[in-house]
């Protein structure tokens, strides 16, 4: 996929328009009923970086993306996509953002080609058609392009979740856990686009429990331990064992990478 | 040449694109056509056995089974077509798009009325043979029509907020009866009018305009608070 084939839905908040910050958090809360989620987070990631949020289960990554992608409001503080407030400017903040969840929540009685026509048109797309065909190209699924999703496995769906997150090339993907349920041509897929997506000076933000991984794809990491940063800085600066010593709640000496 | 459809433009494509999306998927599933259908059905034979139906009685009580039928049955499918879409998830999908929540809900309400109407076209002829009554006639679309409206209405907006429940099965009739009684004593009294005319009778229809603007009004502007966190 070409940056001529897919330009960004809305330029002139592209990370090459403007070297306004991917993502801006500022004292972000979340709590749900008294419970806090996220504890005052304060986070700013460059235009065109590729982040990788750790934590262990519960630590507040999917509710991090999920206000990011304006689903959920914060309780107090800021979150800022681009510039844009997830709340203030919810609207047109979600003209630039893809989400793409761990489930895929496809709609399952239309079918692949028709699920990518109908979120090309929620973008108000013209080239719907020409995209939906592209990106089912790429994601491996031409072959099963027009049977309905419910047919699908795990992976296939996931895919196709991949693909309707970048329908309209959002200058800020969002991507959590998205290797879940991927088979190893999928997760070579997941990587290209991460890179691809880099190379290109877009933003991209994932949540993964593979570390490996995730310090592979990203530029910068932050790791969340109950709700609050145990670490924001390069990703090369860590490795998986001091991720895990995070995780327990041990600081970090010299860095962290071994 | 710009390769985006914006504003009032791009919320009427969004809104179709919803309809179209709701109405094919029904199409391919046909549950909510066949719960909605059997039960309506089942309902007409039952009160026509229920009622007392002589002559002189026909007109007064065969509306108020036919819009029983009607309305409950709506229930039935309104709640499985926003469940559906809220449980499995892809409701969270369309709200990361750029969609206006109150087209979302426009649609939602357009695509229940035309799958509410389907049953209605089905089970009307059957009601007219069972309780012998002369309703096929033109005047009666627009009090189904506005009656239908009215249900889905106030049923969409509900069964949206009951959805996120665990006692959804039980709110979202607890919650859309209450609310919907205007629009049975309109509709009701409408189609009796239009069996028996009675001169100076009450506009009827003027309270089903009324009920169907505020509601559909009000609901618009407030659906986002309904499926927004």
């Amino acid at each position: 996929m070409s940056a001529q084939m897919l330009q960004p839905a809305a330029q002139p908040h592209t990370a090459a328009a403007t070297p306004t910050p991917a993502i801006a958090l500022e004292r972000l809360v979340k709590s749900f009923d008294v419970r806090p989620v996220l504890r005052g987070l304060s986070y700013t990631l460059p235009a065109g970086r590729t982040l990788v949020i750790f934590g262990p289960n519960g630590a507040g990554k999917t509710t991090l993306l999920r206000t990011l992608a304006t689903l959920a409001r914060p309780t107090a503080g800021r979150a800022l996509v681009a510039g844009l407030d997830v709340v203030a400017d919810a609207g047109e903040a979600r003209r630039i953002v893809g989400y793409v969840g761990h489930q895929p929540h496809a709609y399952e009685e239309l079918t692949a080609r028709e699920n990518l026509l109908f979120f090309a048109r929620m973008y108000g797309l013209r080239d719907g058609a020409e995209r939906a065909s592209k990106l089912l190209e790429r994601v491996g699924l031409r072959a099963r392009a027009n049977d309905r999703v419910r047919a699908f496995s795990r992976g296939q769906a996931q895919r196709l979740a991949l693909a309707r997150g970048i329908v309209h090339d959002p200058a800020v993907l969002l991507l959590d856990e998205p290797d879940t349920g991927l088979d190893q041509e999928a997760l070579a897929l997941l990587e290209r686009l991460v890179a691809e997506r880099r190379q290109r000076g877009l933003a991209t933000v994932l949540t993964t429990h593979h570390l490996e991984r995730g310090l592979r794809l990203a530029d910068d990491a932050l790791t969340l331990v109950r709700g609050r940063i145990a670490y924001a800085g390069a990703a090369a600066a860590l490795d998986v064992a001091a991720i895990e010593r995070l995780y327990a709640g041990e600081p970090l000496v010299n860095g962290g990478a071994a | 040449m710009s390769t985006q459809a914006t504003g009032a433009r791009l919320a009427w494509e969004q809104f179709w694109a919803i309809i179209w999306k709701d109405l094919r998927s029904e199409l391919r599933t046909r549950q909510a056509w066949m719960s909605m259908g059997l039960f309506a059905l089942l309902a007409l034979v039952v009160f026509n056995f229920a009622f007392d139906l002589r002559v002189e009685n026909l007109a007064t009580v065969g509306p108020g089974a036919l819009w029983i039928a009607f309305i409950f049955a709506s229930i039935l499918g309104l709640s499985r077509n926003i469940t559906v879409e809220q449980d499995r998830g892809p409701m969270d999908r369309l709200l990361v798009a750029p969609v206006d929540r109150a087209v979302v809900y426009l649609a939602k309400v357009v695509g229940n009325v035309i799958v509410i109407s389907v049953i209605e076209a089905v089970a009307l002829p059957i009601f007219a043979m069972l309780y012998n009554l002369p309703i096929i006639q033109p005047a009666i679309a627009p009090i189904l029509l506005l009656g239908t409206l009215g249900v889905a209405a106030v049923g969409t907006q509900f069964a949206a907020l009951a959805a996120n429940t665990r006692a959804r099965e039980l709110l979202t009739p607890l919650l859309i009866f209450p609310l919907i009684v205007p629009v049975v004593i309109g509709a009701v009294r409408a189609t009796e009018a239009l069996l028996t005319p009675i001169h100076d009778d009450a506009p009827w229809l003027g309270l089903l305009v009324a009920f169907d603007v505020i509601f559909l009004s009000v609901s618009a502007i407030t659906f986002q608070f309904v499926v927004e966190e």
